[in-house]
């Protein structure tokens, strides 16, 4: 005889069962549309029931992203989507932990939090809208605003080196990062489930496109043509390869080099295999963002899984304390109130 | 052989009913230590104690000097005592910066144990004596009992054959003082025996010699002919039976929370930065995992508070512990959790401020902030704490409020409550208050809508925590509509939503005790209206007024916000109220500001407690006045 009635059963949701009842606010063209529709292709693929799914955000454009899925959810304050996770995380380790967050939220006003999180690695799954502008506030520049981007308070260009979102991640002790594109929504759905299955802090930044106030920030990785020429694809251990196989990049010493596959008879076996579990390599791809794209010898900008390498969770390690503190029992009320130090008067 | 209870030599013993002292050194010299093993020789004896340590913000001031000097003070008493005294009746002072320091607050002919070492050419200097003259040899004492004793000298000479260095053996000296004020008010060495071997476990030689300087002390007391005169003291022991503990302001906040948290069935979440005077709240707790107590120590304030709104909203009792600098830091984050409406402790220790202020130093001066150090309108309740041993009942009842009213509550405390201590009478689970948590039950698909911001008779929501199935539902920082929490500009949506919060935190008063009269009689000249740690200088200083013939009453105020529904009927009758207050006069503001009626202020900002007799004198003056 089976017990039918232990075994839970999930019914079979799809994308519109995630949609809550409130219509999306952004502007037409607004990437963060194409991002919310991979979240909700996601969410049913991991088999959660969305009372188990909790959605945390901070200010900004990206930060609406809660209020447009039906699970459960809350806005916080600017900045403090990555604490506010945390402490919810711990609190309930059960529960699946999402973050949307922005370029300015989590790497300006809440920079401070975004690197103490990835050191402790809660199991947050964390997308990082990166639009390289303010858009809520109209169009300021952000910490990722190229150098020279004018805008309302730069008038006459940006003179902050902006952050680099992968080495940032890398250095600070993050255990996942993976970058993808708002266009290219097949790849982006794929990346956001392997950072849901990654268990510990997963970043993923998302190069989004604001049409408004930064509409050219990702054009040399938009079109067919320069997608190929300035885009490199990591699969795991697979060679770098990109410009439709023409061109592949090889690792000198610390020195990727971008060869002609045609002409100079390298063979892919010659070239850099991509291994997400090396921490220098990763290192090494998250600096090819320094270089612009703007030649033939350009490295490409890296799109994928850039580093995956699972290491203890905060809240595991918090419980493995407590439980530890709890193996001869846990304490009672009456030994909480008297202590170890009370003495009796007669 | 240590008969500790009788002397060897027909020494007097006279019975006092109560004495403060202090013990007073360089911070290097152990004074802490040795203050708090006396004060637990003291209450495990059964006799009334309040102790309140005074020491510098640097670690390590320069040695010697009057910024280096630690002190240690403490009253004990046949009687309840509310405050360390006003002045000591003995001092120990191990150096001259220690003299020099605290004099002041020596009674005219109390008694100095002075370490002579600590006064010789270099430390004389240090503490800014003019060349060539020591207080111990010029007659400048005389005011005082005044007892020289090589302290280093005799603890070296009992320690010479323990096979310390000499840098351990000079350690003990305050091992030395301790056992020489046993003898002085005959107490028992055992206990502190038995902590010595406990805490030196590892190292059996530090245990045994820590042992020997104590009964050097003790027997020094006993053989020098130097108290002679003086005799030996007694303080009988008045303390009900049962079971006791010590307890400080700091410790007290940790129980109470984890208390909370079991009475109402929840998970504790603390999310803190490390602040003084507040931190030992987060250490305490974070020794309790025993009890599931799950700590955070976040990268900075904000965090700190903002991960304890994600607990909450997880369905945990959340709370954040901080001191003012903090707390501002802080407030942005108290504006979500007031709009969010989910319960929530913060527990703000007050020192001296604006800024890095006065650091070690006790304040009332965050009432304002508590009060009114939102943005937007972000009514919250406000309570504070009067005693160490009220710091747990207090802290309990912000949780309970907090939990039940589905709010965030400060509870205020200070540097003063935070680090003095009293014997807490140990209570039992069952005597404290309930604490209902209100979880909105599992939804099925056919039910109503769920509306989160949907309230009860007393304006209070639902808690509805993820994981509950047919609850999903979003929320934030954003003004929401009326009882479904969508996000909402419309402008008569917003006034109403702002009137509902705050008419829910007015109706708080509904479950609230009303207001009572600590002392004194019902009605009549002058009320004194205090709040927070000066209740121990308040209730003392009437006490004595009372004794004294004077028609005065004490009110003290643990609920600021909202007050108690009676207490603008108490303070109609009187025909004076005064307010003592450690700032520059905040809660008089609100009572005025209340009430329309124009007390009587009294501040002290100097970084120290109030003291029972300047208030004594501020009493005695206004009725007067009064009368004349």
């Amino acid at each position: 005889m089976t017990d039918n009635s232990t075994i839970p059963v999930l019914p079979v949701l799809i994308a519109k069962d995630f949609a809550s009842d409130q219509e999306p606010k952004w502007c037409p063209g607004c990437g963060d549309h194409a991002v919310l529709q991979q979240i909700k292709n996601v969410l049913p693929e991991l088999g959660i029931a969305p009372e188990n799914i909790v959605f945390v955000s901070g200010i900004g454009c990206s930060s609406r992203l809660p209020y447009y899925l039906a699970t459960y959810g809350v806005h916080g304050i600017h900045g403090r989507a990555l604490p506010m996770a945390t402490g919810l995380k711990v609190s309930r380790p059960e529960l699946s932990v999402w973050v949307g967050t922005g370029d300015g939220d989590a790497l300006s006003i809440g920079g401070n939090h975004f690197i103490h999180t990835l050191r402790r690695n809660p199991d947050l799954n964390v997308v990082l809208f990166n639009n390289e502008i303010y858009g809520l506030t109209k169009g300021q520049y952000s910490p990722t605003s190229k150098i020279g981007l004018r805008t309302v308070t730069s008038p006459s260009g940006v003179i902050d080196q902006p952050f680099n979102t992968a080495a940032l991640t890398i250095g600070s002790g993050g255990s996942f990062f993976a970058r993808a594109f708002d266009r290219d929504g097949r790849f982006l759905r794929s990346i956001l489930k392997r950072a849901a299955l990654h268990k510990g802090t997963s970043l993923v930044e998302i190069y989004q496109n604001c049409p408004i106030f930064n509409g050219a920030a990702f054009e040399a990785f938009a079109s067919p043509d320069n997608k190929a020429n300035n885009t490199v694809y990591l699969e795991q251990s697979k060679p770098l390869i990109f410009a439709k196989g023409k061109r592949g990049i090889l690792l000198d010493g610390f020195q990727p080099i971008v060869v002609d596959l045609d002409k100079e008879g390298i063979s892919s076996s010659d070239l850099w295999i991509h291994d997400e579990a090396d921490i220098n390599k990763a290192s090494i791809l998250a600096h090819f963002a320094d270089d612009h794209a703007d030649s033939e010898e350009s490295l490409p900008r890296p799109f994928g899984v850039f580093y995956a390498k699972e290491r203890i969770t905060y809240e595991d390690a918090l419980t493995a304390q407590i439980d530890d503190a709890q193996k001869n029992g846990s304490g009672t009320f009456e030994e909480l109130l008297k202590g170890d130090q009370s003495y009796v008067i007669k | 052989m240590t008969d500790t209870t009788k002397s060897t030599r027909q020494v007097n013993v006279t019975s006092k009913t109560s004495v403060s002292v202090l013990f007073a050194g360089d911070s290097g010299d152990g004074m802490q230590l040795t203050g708090t093993q006396f004060a637990n020789t003291v209450a495990t004896q059964g006799t009334e104690l309040n102790t309140f340590p005074n020491f510098p913000s640097e670690i390590r001031a320069p040695a010697g000097t009057i910024a280096g000097v630690s002190g240690f003070q403490l009253q004990f008493s046949s009687k309840p005592v509310y405050t360390p005294g006003a002045r000591f009746d003995v001092m120990v002072a191990m150096n001259s910066a220690a003299l020099k320091a605290n004099l002041k607050d020596l009674h005219r002919g109390g008694i100095i144990i002075a370490g002579t070492e600590g006064f010789d050419e270099k430390n004389l200097k240090l503490a800014g004596y003019p060349a060539g003259s020591n207080p111990l040899e010029d007659g400048s004492l005389s005011n005082y009992i005044l007892f020289p004793v090589p302290i280093l000298q005799l603890t070296r000479e009992a320690l010479k054959e323990s096979g310390l260095s000499s840098k351990e053996i000079d350690r003990c000296k305050n091992m030395f003082v301790l056992g020489l004020l046993y003898w002085l008010y005959t107490l028992p060495l055992e206990g502190t025996f038995e902590t010595l071997r406990a805490k030196f476990q590892k190292n059996v030689h530090m245990a045994e010699a820590n042992i020997r300087a104590v009964k050097a002390g003790y027997f020094f007391g006993d053989e020098t002919e130097l108290f002679a005169n003086l005799g030996r003291f007694d303080i009988a022991p008045q303390k009900q039976h049962g079971v006791y503990r010590r307890v400080t302001g700091n410790e007290a906040c940790a129980i109470a929370l984890t208390a909370a948290s079991k009475k109402a069935g929840l998970q504790l979440f603390l999310g803190s930065y490390p602040i003084t005077p507040a931190t030992e709240i987060l250490s305490t707790l974070a020794k309790k995992k025993k009890y599931g107590v799950k700590t955070f120590q976040a990268e900075d304030e904000i965090a700190g508070i903002v991960s304890s709104i994600g607990a909450a909203y997880g369905g945990a009792l959340a709370a954040t512990n901080t001191s003012g600098p903090g707390l501002a830091l802080k407030t942005e984050a108290l504006g979500l959790a007031v709009i969010l409406e989910v319960p929530l402790v913060v527990i703000n220790v007050q020192r001296g401020g604006p800024s890095t202020g006065l650091p070690t130093k006790p304040e009332q001066s965050d009432l304002f902030m508590a009060m009114y150090g939102r943005h937007g309108e972000a009514p919250l309740p406000v309570i504070a704490a009067c005693s160490p041993v009220d710091c747990f009942y207090c802290t309990y009842e912000a949780a309970r409020i907090a939990v039940e009213h589905m709010t965030p509550v400060i509870c205020l405390t200070d540097g003063y409550l935070a680090l003095s201590s009293e014997p807490w009478k140990v209570e039992s689970p069952d005597n404290l208050p309930d604490i209902t948590p209100h979880f909105h039950a599992p939804r099925q698909p056919e039910d109503p809508p769920f509306l989160p911001y949907k309230r009860d008779d007393r304006l209070v929501r639902a808690w509805a925590i993820p994981g509950t199935k047919g609850l999903e539902h979003r929320i934030g920082g954003l003004e929401k509509q009326n009882e479904t929490g969508n996000v909402s500009h419309d402008p008569e949506n917003h006034e109403l939503m702002t009137k509902l919060r705050a008419q829910k935190i007015n109706q708080i008063a509904d479950s609230i005790p009303l207001q009572t009269i600590d002392n004194g009689p019902k009605n009549g000249d002058l009320l004194v209206l205090g709040w927070g740690s000066s209740y121990g200088a308040i209730k003392t200083a009437v006490e004595q007024a009372i004794e004294q013939g004077y028609n005065v009453a004490h009110a003290h105020l643990r609920y600021i916000h909202p007050f108690p529904k009676n207490l603008g009927e108490i303070l109609g009758n009187y025909k004076k109220i005064l307010i003592p207050e450690l700032n520059n006069g905040q809660l008089i503001h609100i009572i005025r500001d209340t009430f329309l009626i124009a007390p009587e202020g009294f501040t002290k900002i100097q970084g120290v407690p109030f003291n029972e007799m300047e208030i004594l004198i501020k009493i005695t003056d206004l009725l007067k006045e009064l009368q004349s």
